[in-house]
């Protein structure tokens, strides 16, 4: 570890906390202001497109219509995609002449990209025709994220709001919320983050693929296209779909330390945001920077587990030729060094982001374990975009119900009791992610046609397939690689996984804000128990590390826990 | 008739330790483990355990764990449900044998029915039914729960409540309920019957204290399924284990291996004591001898929020007492103090009595004989308004103050022109004047004044430590009632209050979404009490009074609703310490069995253990041992509970934490490591 590192991190750590506050207050005013922010600018926009779809502004809806809405929307979208993957031959744009995406594949490719997990089993330029690109997979990268913040929105709704009794117990309109994200929040910030971008020499042109003679001689043919549009969008709504193979470590992706360093801030911006936008709508800022508080807490360590660790030498390379001085340098830029890869790697994982500038597969054991864990915690250490605000709402909710009771008073969280109903949601919530990630992995643990995709074995292979399949069902996109994931089992696992992690997920939530916006809220007193203060914050830390990882531990001590032993015994699988 | 309560019983009576032993066995029966899933779990793996057991004993499959191991695993599982049996045995133990006392005296007596004016007739007890009329007598056995509705008579209700005095039971007003099962001392009443049989109030109370009747609370319901959902979470956890570590090159997984990572990852300690805890709740009530009718009143009355309180008898004593004597125009305040005592001699009323103490600690004066000094006693009345004594020509009179004014005008004399402003001060401070005069001289004040009970305003104060806001409800105007309250040191006060206005109070509470608890004893106090959060009836009062409550205090003391509270608190409590220590356990026995479960594959894991555990069998059975233990270690903290300190609930929640939570993480390192040193000692690994 450096000082020049360290400062670095902390830069990071800064900036974040810098944007928490204003752009939470934007979006504050955007999903529950009287008057959204610069109105005659987007309120057209917005108006149209209510118009065009007949949709009535005003209306409300209880969470159940909110639910149906959300769901039918997102199979809709999930259907046209897979058709249009489908069709791509028979379809325009296809210059290539690319024939029709392989069933498994559309399927998991659409679960993926509907999903928000952007997980890619396949290469792009030669696979997807540009229609597919662009009005199949591209489209999702904007609603998928609505969809998530329209489901944030509902559960924030149904703890901070206070109805009046009998009062119909509405939790806002799916498609106001929907439509705003895009219009208010996405699209102005992915122009800006866009526009920085190309100035730091971040791709955006049409041009063909240019051939260039290497300074050592060689030939090399470089790609080309819209590059800076996609990777704003990519980052700022954690969706994690490169637009080159090798993602954000690619030259022309990230470039300049400066465009690695905001597209870094990018991923974690808005989900840091969303919590200072609770807590105006808590109508308590410090209920905000509370979860806020809990998150950065978890972000350093793990940032700093994976930095320690992967500043180390890789054991394996112990007595070769290899100059180890700066940390485990396999499968990193040169130009990001160890604790901006490390960095990125935290941020990525602990947002459901997705996208890498470096190979995770490449870190040492307990440096790689960080980032799976970090998904395997439940996507909440800022979390994805919407996603990742209702993840640590939940494990709220279970924190204040264990430890509230110790207060020797009914668990409550905002002055709304918490009760059997939520409980047994929350639970719900709880179970449904390790049971599905240690389902499949410990299928294919076993299985034949799993097995045969493996490209490591002994514990790393452990713990590629524990980190495909946490990876889907946190919705995160990343991979630990060495995974040939485009065989049908995989595509069919992952493709199942992604939409359980995703909307099995998301239903006990909308029924939480649905049981939780009726009641009501008892003022708060000195036996109140305080869910705002440093205290919390701990305790929080506590329940999401021992409930979140204590499901994984025995996975993990057989994968990168074992082989960190494995590997300082100088064992190589 | 014995005394019913368990005051006195220690934590561990053998009375009740040897049935709960045989009990904790009985309920091994699946459909009472059921109830548990945690426990369930648990059962289920003792049952494949002892399986495996045999089928090595039988026919030992090649890499099998040896006899003795398994035999030793599958023994402390099966004791682990046993001794959560077992704190629920004792929890109940203690109910049963205060409900054996009970049923004694619910033996079958006879009745003397009233015939529709046709004299009487002897029935069975059992074959009385609501609305029949009995006539009980002095040394006879009242047959059923009822209002007197003739007569009065003093009876004996120690059985139910402990306290030997007799009590008056009339017919009319609020002392007109009786209990099936109490004994008519003196007198003859006529009863009218209430309940009918196994209805009545012994019934209820002995179906509360047996536990018959005791439904799972809501937030105990809660609780259980957090529990559940750890439970099935670790289920998956060790379930997937078994491909994963196939797959890591392991031959076999052992399924007591298995079965141990998982008993001792699911929240057996508290899954074990959580069914005790809220028995033990309603059990600590008993022994203050609040009955309460559910284990949903016990858990109300944690999350009060305002507590209503009676001014008279809980926050005052009940009655004015005489606490000064103020003189007027040159009277010195002996004289004064003699008159005052001379017109109270004969006046049995509290207040009359509170003048001649005063009167005999401040100024020395002796009590006198009224008849031995020839005085003629003047009895208050409504009327005159005074009372006093006419005594050798001196007409000495005391009374309210513009009744003593007419008096005194009506003589010839003239009234003090200090009167006023005394009496006016005496009002604002929340007293009661009364002015003595002696034939047309008025010589003075003395000022009544309401006492407040000591020790009450640090109870208070101890109240808003926990955010419970006190409200003192009082019939006196607000002048008074604001002074009183100021005094006692209460939150607020309903002055002139009527059943209706108290309703309103509660409803009003209720709808900020508060919970009140309020005590009451009067039948107009029924609709208060029914709608009140938590509602302790006092046994003295009417039998729609104790129908309305959700609690009853024997002893009738209205200051008991402080302690009902703190244990409703208690009892929340001790259930989320033990969930948290339940939790946080799980971090130590991960590290005594996971390097123990791999090391065969995997021997460079060795540093992982980090307790330096003799052998990987030793590991595992030190967690499956140490788990089971803890339950019986922690028995005495579910029935006795954690204490409660009212430092508000940052400090109580921080304070927790550390001891349970953090604790909760250390003890097992310590605790396992004890249990593997035994084991090594004993030679059994």
């Amino acid at each position: 570890m450096t000082l020049i590192g360290w400062i670095q991190i902390l830069i990071f750590a800064l900036v974040i906390l810098a944007v928490t506050k204003p752009i939470g207050i934007y979006m504050f005013r955007i999903f529950e202001g009287d008057r959204q922010p610069l109105p005659r600018f987007f309120g057209p926009l917005e108006r149209l497109t209510y118009r065009l779809c007949g949709v009535d502004p005003q209306e409300q809806q209880e969470w159940k219509q909110y639910s149906v809405a959300m769901l039918l929307f997102s199979a809709i979208t999930l259907l046209v995609t897979y058709a249009i993957e489908r069709l791509q031959h028979v379809l325009p744009l296809n210059p290539a002449k690319l024939g029709p995406v392989p069933a498994d594949l559309a399927f998991g490719t659409a679960s993926s990209f509907t999903t928000n997990t952007n997980w890619q089993a396949y290469g792009g330029e030669s696979t997807m025709s540009y229609l597919t690109q662009m009005a199949g997979l591209a489209w999702h990268n904007f609603i998928s994220v609505g969809v998530g913040i329209g489901v944030m929105l509902v559960i924030a709704r149904g703890l901070t709001y206070r109805l009046q009794p009998g009062a119909p117990r509405t939790v806002g309109n799916f498609w106001v919320d929907l439509n705003r994200s895009v219009i208010y929040l996405l699209m102005p910030f992915s122009v800006v983050v866009a526009l920085v971008l190309v100035w730091q020499g971040v791709l955006q042109n049409f041009s063909s693929y240019v051939d260039v003679t290497t300074l050592e001689g060689a030939k090399q043919t470089l790609a080309m296209g819209p590059t800076a549009s996609q990777i704003a969008i990519k980052q700022l709504g954690t969706n994690g779909g490169g637009f080159f193979n090798v993602n954000s470590s690619h030259p022309f992706e990230g470039g300049t330390p400066l465009a690695n360093f905001l597209e870094m801030v990018a991923i974690l911006a808005i989900p840091a945001a969303q919590t200072y936008m609770y807590g105006l709508m808590a109508r308590d800022t410090k209920q905000g920077w509370t979860l806020f508080g809990a998150m950065a807490i978890l972000f350093f360590m793990g940032v700093t587990t994976a930095y320690y660790f992967e500043a180390k030498p890789n054991p394996v390379m112990q007595g070769l030729a290899v100059d180890q001085t700066a940390g485990n340098m396999e499968g990193k830029e040169v130009r990001y060094g160890v604790a901006n890869s490390v960095t990125w790697a935290t941020a990525t994982t602990d947002a459901s982001n997705g996208s890498v500038n470096s190979m995770h597969d490449s870190f040492n054991p307990i440096a790689g374990l960080v980032p799976l864990l970090n998904i395997q915690l439940g996507e909440l250490i800022f979390g994805g975009v919407g996603a990742g605000l209702y993840a640590m709402l939940v494990f709220v909710l279970v924190a204040v119900f264990i430890a509230g009771l110790m207060v020797g008073r009914t668990p409550e969280y905002l002055g709304k009791k918490i009760e059997s109903r939520e409980v047994k949601l929350a639970m719900l919530y709880v179970l449904i992610f390790p049971l599905i990630i240690l389902y499949f992995s410990g299928w294919s643990a076993v299985a034949p046609y799993s097995l045969s995709s493996l490209n490591n074995n002994g514990p790393h292979g452990l713990s590629e397939i524990l980190y495909a399949f946490s990876s889907a069902a946190g919705n995160n996109g990343s991979a630990f690689a060495g995974l040939n994931a485009n065989t049908p089992w995989y595509n069919v696992t992952q493709g199942l996984t992604m939409l359980m992690g995703r909307y099995l997920m998301m239903i006990p939530v909308l029924a939480i804000a649905g049981c939780m916006v009726g009641k009501k809220a008892v003022p708060e007193s000195l036996g109140t128990f305080p869910t705002n203060g440093t205290l919390f914050v701990v305790l929080l830390v506590g329940v999401v590390l021992i409930v979140g990882a204590l499901t994984f531990f025995p996975a993990l001590a057989l994968g990168p826990i074992v082989e960190h032993f494995v590997a300082l015994a100088g064992k190589v699988y | 008739m014995a005394d019913t309560r368990l005051k006195d019983r220690s934590l561990f009576d053998p009375e009740i330790m040897w049935p709960a032993i045989w009990e904790s066995f009985r309920k091994l029966a699946p459909r009472h483990v059921i109830k548990n899933p945690v426990m369930f779990v648990v059962e289920i793996g003792s049952v494949l355990t002892t399986l495996i057991w045999l089928r090595d004993m039988i026919a030992p499959a090649p890499g099998s764990q040896p006899l003795w191991w398994t035999f030793n695993v599958s023994f402390w599982l099966w004791f682990t449900v046993v001794f959560a049996n077992f704190s629920e045995a004792v929890a109940e133990g203690r109910g049963k044998a205060q409900a054996a006392t009970l049923r004694k005296m619910r033996q079958e007596t006879n009745a003397r029915r009233l015939r529709n004016g046709k004299g009487e007739e002897i029935v069975r007890a059992s074959a009385l039914r609501k609305g029949d009329t009995v006539v009980v007598e002095a040394g006879e056995i009242i047959p059923g729960d009822g209002d007197v509705i003739q007569g009065i008579a003093s009876v004996d209700e120690s059985a139910i409540t402990g306290e030997s005095a007799p009590v008056i039971r009339e017919s009319g007003g609020d002392r007109s309920a009786v209990t099936g099962g109490t004994k008519v001392l003196s007198d003859r009443i006529v009863v009218r019957i209430t309940a009918s049989p196994g209805e009545s109030f012994l019934d209820r109370m002995i179906a509360l204290v047996e536990g018959a009747t005791r439904q799972k609370t809501p937030n105990e319901i809660a609780l259980n399924i957090l529990l559940a959902g750890l439970t099935l979470v670790f289920l998956f956890a060790c379930v997937t284990l078994v491909p994963m570590a196939l797959y890591s090159g392991m031959s076999t997984v052992s399924v007591t291996v298995i079965v141990a990572l998982l008993v001792c990852l699911i929240p057996t300690t508290i899954g074990g004591l959580l069914s005790a805890i809220g028995i033990a709740g309603i059990d600590r009530l008993l022994r203050k001898n609040v009955l309460a009718m559910s284990g949903r009143a016990v858990e109300a009355a944690g999350d009060v929020d305002t507590l209503l309180l009676d001014k008279t008898g809980t926050i005052t004593l009940g009655n004015r007492m005489a606490t000064e004597f103020i003189p007027v125009d040159g009277i010195s305040a002996e004289s004064l103090a003699d008159a005052a005592q001379l017109s109270s001699l004969a006046d049995e009323t509290p207040e009359g009595r509170s003048i001649v103490v005063l009167a005999k600690e401040k100024y020395g004066l002796r009590g006198r004989e009224v008849t031995e000094i020839g005085a003629h006693f003047i009895p208050f009345s409504a009327e005159t308004r005074m009372s006093g004594c006419d005594l050798d020509g001196r007409r000495i009179r005391k009374g309210a103050a513009d009744a003593i004014a007419a008096h005194v005008s009506e003589l010839g004399g003239a009234v003090s022109s200090q009167i006023e402003g005394i009496t006016h001060g005496i009002s604002d401070s929340g007293g009661t004047p009364l002015v003595v005069s002696d034939g047309n001289k008025i010589l003075g004040v003395i000022h009544l004044k309401d006492v407040v009970k000591g020790g009450i305003s640090e109870r208070f104060e101890r109240f808003r430590a926990m955010g419970i806001r006190t409200v003192m409800i009082t019939g006196d105007n607000p002048r008074t009632a604001a002074a009183i309250a100021r005094e006692a040191g209460v939150d607020d006060y309903l002055a002139q209050a009527t059943p209706e206005t108290k309703m309103r109070l509660i409803k009003e509470e209720q709808a900020k979404g508060k919970l009140v608890a309020m005590t009451g004893d009067g039948t107009n106090d029924a609709p208060a009490l029914a709608q009140a959060d938590v509602g302790v009836a006092m046994n003295t009062g009417t039998q729609a009074a104790k129908e309305a409550g959700n609690m009853v205090d024997l002893d009738s003391n209205p200051t008991k609703l402080l302690e009902v509270v703190e244990i409703g608190k208690q009892m929340l409590m001790t259930r989320g310490v033990l969930t948290t220590f339940s939790i946080a356990n799980d971090v130590a026995k991960y590290f005594a069995i996971i390097p123990a479960m791999f090391m065969t594959v995997y021997p460079e894991i060795a540093p992982l253990n980090i307790m330096h555990l003799a052998s990987p069998q030793s590991a595992i059975l030190s967690a499956v041992i140490f788990n089971a233990i803890i339950i019986i270690l922690l028995i005495p903290l579910a029935l006795r509970g954690v204490q409660y300190r009212p430092i508000g609930a940052g400090p109580l929640l921080a304070r927790s934490l550390l001891i349970y939570g953090v604790g909760g993480v250390i003890a097992p390192f310590i605790g396992i490591k004890l249990v593997d040193l035994v084991l090594e000692a004993v030679g059994l690994v």
